[in-house]
């Protein structure tokens, strides 16, 4: 059959020569090889102890923000839930108090905020999506659990500690 | 003095016994972080400091790991395998002169267990009776996967001792004896066998490496064939009698390498180091000089083993049979002829 390209390559095995045949040479360049590696540093990070650092766009557990008098910007819209393509976020809204003025920054508020890490892809569409600048995917690597139920994080877990009083 | 004669090399037989162990036992240590080394990493590190206790926790594990005897296994022979692979690896360092004789008081200490006349065929005795314990190990396990392990292991033993054997020929030929102590103590200063006889320590080392079913030669144990070789169905201590068999075995063959080839404890510049530091401790720098040289060739296994990949088995038998074997022949005669004619001339 003609060929369909002109880049066809005959492979032809050509039969080992002496040196080849010996092995001695191959192996005493394989043995220098491996040497040269032997006084490289090593690429280990010793984990626990030392942590590699993350990359500047590197998505990780949620936190829900808080504006620069401490209060929570989410409005609870449910545009992030919206924009969810693994549905993982589910809220409740409820309306602001009088009293809970210096707590929540808008009438409305997120009474309950829940991610199911399970579900979660990091894709950061919900912090895209956000109006408010309320939930940024700035965390650490969500920590390993034993039960399911345990990987729904609320507002415990997300919302960022409250600022120092001065 | 019958008695002193008996507690003296009862004691040099309890210290080179402990010291095998320990040697073979922090060779596994060793051997993880020349690999880990060899290939950018760290190795084990957790246990101690710099992991140097592993061997201990690994040791541990063994003995508390659950014993499995198969059903349809061999029960008796199961248990005699692994028995004999530890006793043929340790019975091998009786021969090996550890240094010269030390003076204690006036009592000269040999740092050897016993100079038979016939050492050097002692050490082959045992080092071909080693693979009895692979081979009853694997038939006993009643497993194809074992059995087929201990065949190679057999085969590959029987065919690397012949061109072993005609390399010591030649080196027979240049030294006269086959006493061990005389062969090192003919060494003296820089005259070593490997001088001499590079060619013959090469196929030696080779064979070494076949008979002690290490990398690049360890067809026995080839996981992706052969799951864990002969010792498939070995659990807990048995299994770690192999593997310890294994690194006993090594440590062997790197002491009588190191003895008959690279002059044992001889160092250049050693009359004057002896003659400084006078009987006692002259003899025992050269012992740690011995030492030295047994070690580096321990690290050369592992540097060979994490080097270069497994021989596939009709290479196996093509290097042993028709490479190592006719070269080892020529190299006994064109040492004899250049013996003859020296001497005739």
């Amino acid at each position: 059959m003609e060929p369909l390209t002109n880049r066809k390559k005959v492979l032809v095995q050509k039969p080992l020569n002496l040196a080849e045949r010996m092995y001695l040479p191959a192996l005493a360049k394989g043995l220098g090889i491996t040497m040269s590696h032997f006084f490289k540093k090593e690429a280990t990070i010793r984990y626990p102890e030392q942590q590699r650092e993350f990359s500047t766009n590197w998505r990780g557990m949620h936190s829900l923000k808080r504006d620069e008098d401490g209060r929570e910007r989410c409005t609870a819209c449910g545009l992030c839930a919206l924009s969810c393509p693994a549905e993982a976020i589910t809220m409740i809204a409820a309306e602001r108090k009088p009293e809970e003025k210096d707590l929540y920054r808008e009438e409305k508020y997120a009474a309950v905020y829940e991610i199911n890490m399970l579900r979660c892809i990091f894709c950061g569409l919900c912090e895209e999506a956000c109006p408010k600048e309320a939930i940024y995917l700035d965390g650490p690597i969500v920590p390993s659990d034993y039960l399911r139920k345990d990987f729904i994080y609320g507002k415990d877990k997300l919302v960022e500690a409250p600022l120092e009083k001065k | 003095m019958e008695i002193a004669f008996v507690i003296e090399k009862l004691i040099l037989v309890t210290i080179i016994f402990g010291i095998s162990l320990v040697i073979a036992m922090y060779s596994t240590y060793a051997e993880r972080k020349v690999a880990a080394f060899l290939q950018d990493r760290l190795g084990p590190d957790r246990a101690g400091p710099f992991g140097m206790f592993q061997p201990l926790a690994d040791g541990l594990k063994m003995f508390m790991k659950e014993e499995i005897v198969p059903t349809e296994s061999n029960k008796w022979l199961f248990m005699v395998g692994p028995g004999l692979a530890m006793l043929t690896a340790c019975i091998g360092t009786a021969v090996i002169p550890w240094g010269s004789a030390i003076q204690i008081g006036d009592h000269l200490v040999q740092l050897q267990v016993t100079d038979i006349n016939v050492g050097i065929l002692y050490i082959f005795g045992v080092v071909s009776l080693g693979v009895y314990g692979v081979m009853i190990g694997g038939w006993a396990s009643n497993n194809k996967y074992s059995l087929l392990s201990a065949i190679r292991a057999a085969s590959q033993n029987i065919s690397y001792e012949i061109a072993m054997g005609l390399s010591i020929i030649a080196l027979l030929l240049v030294t006269g004896t086959m006493s061990l102590k005389e062969v090192v103590e003919q060494q003296h200063g820089w005259h070593w066998n490997v001088l001499y006889q590079p060619i013959g320590f090469i196929l030696f080392m080779v064979c070494a490496f076949a008979e002690t079913n290490r990398a690049p030669f360890d067809l026995p144990e080839c996981e992706t064939e052969l799951i864990g070789g002969y010792h498939t169905e070995y659990s807990s201590m048995k299994l770690g009698f192999y593997l310890f068999a294994e690194y006993i075995n090594m440590f062997v063959s790197s002491a009588v390498m190191a003895a008959l080839y690279f002059g044992g404890y001889n160092y250049p510049g050693m009359d004057w180091v002896l003659a400084h530091t006078g009987t006692t401790i002259g003899p025992l720098i050269g012992t740690l000089v011995f030492f030295g040289k047994i070690f580096a060739f321990i690290f050369f296994f592992m540097w060979v083993r994490w080097t270069i990949p497994r021989f596939r088995y009709d290479q196996l038998m093509h290097l042993g049979w028709k490479i190592l074997i006719p070269i080892a022949i020529v190299n006994v005669v064109v040492t004899g002829l250049v013996i003859a004619v020296i001497e005739k001339f």
